[in-house]
């Protein structure tokens, strides 16, 4: 029972199509912007740390 | 002292601009007769709405600017019911003036007789939750000093149920059904809105003073 | 409450966090790849051909949209009522994740709306109240970045918040108060054929796990800009 999607989901596929295409470039790019915005964070805390050690005592 | 009424100007405003909007549409949508008065409801709810909103933001600016809303809020008198002195005191000088005017510019609509007392009705049981609503929205951004851009962007979805209900009225009228349902739900809305809106902005005024 | 002002300052929220982040990403991916791969082997329906795929990613969307709404009303209350410290943090972090899934689910349902009704949109009660939801997402979002003083926007954001979540219980009961072009609830009245179920449980796991995994990253991310703006600002 392997599925054939990209052959034929009935007249309605002009529908389901951009619907899950839609999803996937938001949920997708969601994703990608939470963790560029974390990884950049954590990288200039990790250079303030560094270059300003004293700050600390 | 609790009824600053300075407000004759702020009518003048929001009489004028809701004659505008009343003036403008029908400009831009034709001389159709008939579809003037099926939009009527909608176009003169939502020109009244932006009309109170005009004075909104100088609800507690004022005040708040020459420092007396701190004293205000330090007196005996509880911040809440100052609130509500507020709120009514813009409801007398922009709501109820509002829906006096709109059975004379329900007549450019073409809107027949008993239609336009629903409206006069909806309008006068509705335009309280505006100020009530609004005052909220006054009361979060005193400390902008553009805080009159954002402030209809906060509180037009909250006063969304007044528009439906108002021009729902008006619709159900036109339609020859009864506008009571909506109206009520309008009153309740409103009785809600304006009971409870006091404490959420004598909250929001007393975060604002504290900083 | 005690209990949860344990967990309030943020090291403990980075160790605890950090520690259960892999889980939930990893539970995220397996979820949202099984209920894939579940939805497309649905037979499709006699008159709406394989339309119900799009359930399963509008469903999930609208629930997920109206749950981070509730949370942030959550977070607003501990924040005004018990002063909880990271509930401004975690209550702003969550707004542009409920913003988008609550775009998602306008715009599949929309999608949704065309072959099953015959039309994108319509002013009913339901579909109403939730496009209210993405303006009252903005409104918030707007208020948060116009007041420059953190711990006023913080505040001021919460009182909106709160005010706005009235929107949360119309949206869930319109169906059943006003007549709707909207189905009423078919989840939970068990109308639904297992073999459309387990699909749409699955997504909406899923998509609750994606948001919790990326809220959770945003906040952390929230502590660490905030750690290094105070580095920055430190030695004077």
């Amino acid at each position: 029972m392997m599925f054939d999607p990209m052959f034929d989901l009935g007249p309605y596929s002009n529908f389901i199509w951009p619907a899950y295409a839609v999803s996937a470039v938001a949920l997708g790019g969601m994703t990608a912007w939470t963790l560029w915005a974390w990884r950049r964070a954590k990288r200039r805390l990790l250079a303030l740390e560094k270059g300003a050690p004293e700050s600390k005592s | 002292m609790k009824l600053a009424t300075r407000s004759g100007g702020g009518a003048a405003l929001a009489l004028s601009f809701f004659a505008l909007v009343a003036t403008l549409v029908p400009l831009g949508i034709g001389a159709d007769l008939k579809l003037l008065a099926r939009v009527a409801g909608g176009i003169l709810w939502v020109g009244a709405v932006l009309a109170a909103l005009l004075s909104l933001d100088r609800l507690f600016q004022g005040d708040y600017d020459d420092g007396s809303l701190e004293l205000i809020a330090l007196a005996p008198l509880p911040l809440e019911l100052t609130s509500f002195a507020k709120i009514a005191a813009h409801w007398l000088s922009t709501g109820l003036p509002l829906t006096v005017l709109s059975p004379l510019l329900a007549l450019m609509f073409n809107l027949p007789g008993d239609a336009t007392l629903t409206l006069f009705l909806s309008l006068l049981i509705g335009t309280p939750a505006v100020s009530a609503i609004g005052a909220i929205g006054a009361s979060l951004t005193l400390s902008l000093r553009r805080g009159g851009l954002i402030l209809p962007l906060i509180i037009l979805p909250l006063l969304s149920p007044a528009v439906i209900f108002g021009a729902g009225a008006v619709a159900a009228k036109m339609d020859g059904f009864s506008p009571l349902g909506p109206l009520e739900l309008l009153g309740a809305f409103s009785l809600a809105a304006v009971l409870l809106s006091p404490f959420a902005a004598a909250a929001s005024v007393r975060l604002n003073l504290s900083g | 409450m005690q209990f949860l002002f344990r967990y309030a300052n943020p090291a403990m929220f980075m160790r605890l966090s950090g520690a259960v982040l892999p889980y939930v990403a990893a539970a995220t991916v397996i979820a949202l790849t099984a209920g894939l791969i579940m939805g497309f082997q649905v037979p499709p329906d006699y008159q709406q051909g394989m339309t119900v795929l799009i359930m399963f990613i509008h469903v999930p969307a609208a629930t997920v949209a109206m749950s981070a709404y509730g949370a942030i009303a959550v977070c607003s209350l501990l924040s005004l009522v018990w002063r909880h410290p990271l509930s401004d943090t975690a209550a702003r972090a969550a707004a542009p994740l409920g913003a988008m899934f609550t775009a998602l689910g306008l715009i599949t349902g929309s999608l949704w709306g065309k072959p099953m009704w015959g039309t994108y949109w319509v002013w009913d009660a339901r579909l109403t109240s939730f496009l209210l939801l993405l303006f009252l997402y903005l409104g918030y979002m707007a208020l948060w970045s116009a007041i420059e003083d953190e711990t006023k926007a913080a505040r001021a954001a919460a009182v909106l918040a709160l005010v706005g979540a009235v929107n949360i219980p119309i949206i869930k009961f319109s169906v059943d108060w006003w007549n709707t072009l909207h189905q009423g609830e078919s989840i939970m009245s068990g109308n639904l054929a297992p073999v459309f179920l387990w699909p749409l449980l699955t997504m909406m796991a899923g998509y609750m796990l994606l948001f919790v995994t990326l809220w959770l990253i945003r906040i952390q991310t929230a502590i660490v800009e905030r750690r290094a703006r105070s580095l920055m600002q430190g030695p004077a």
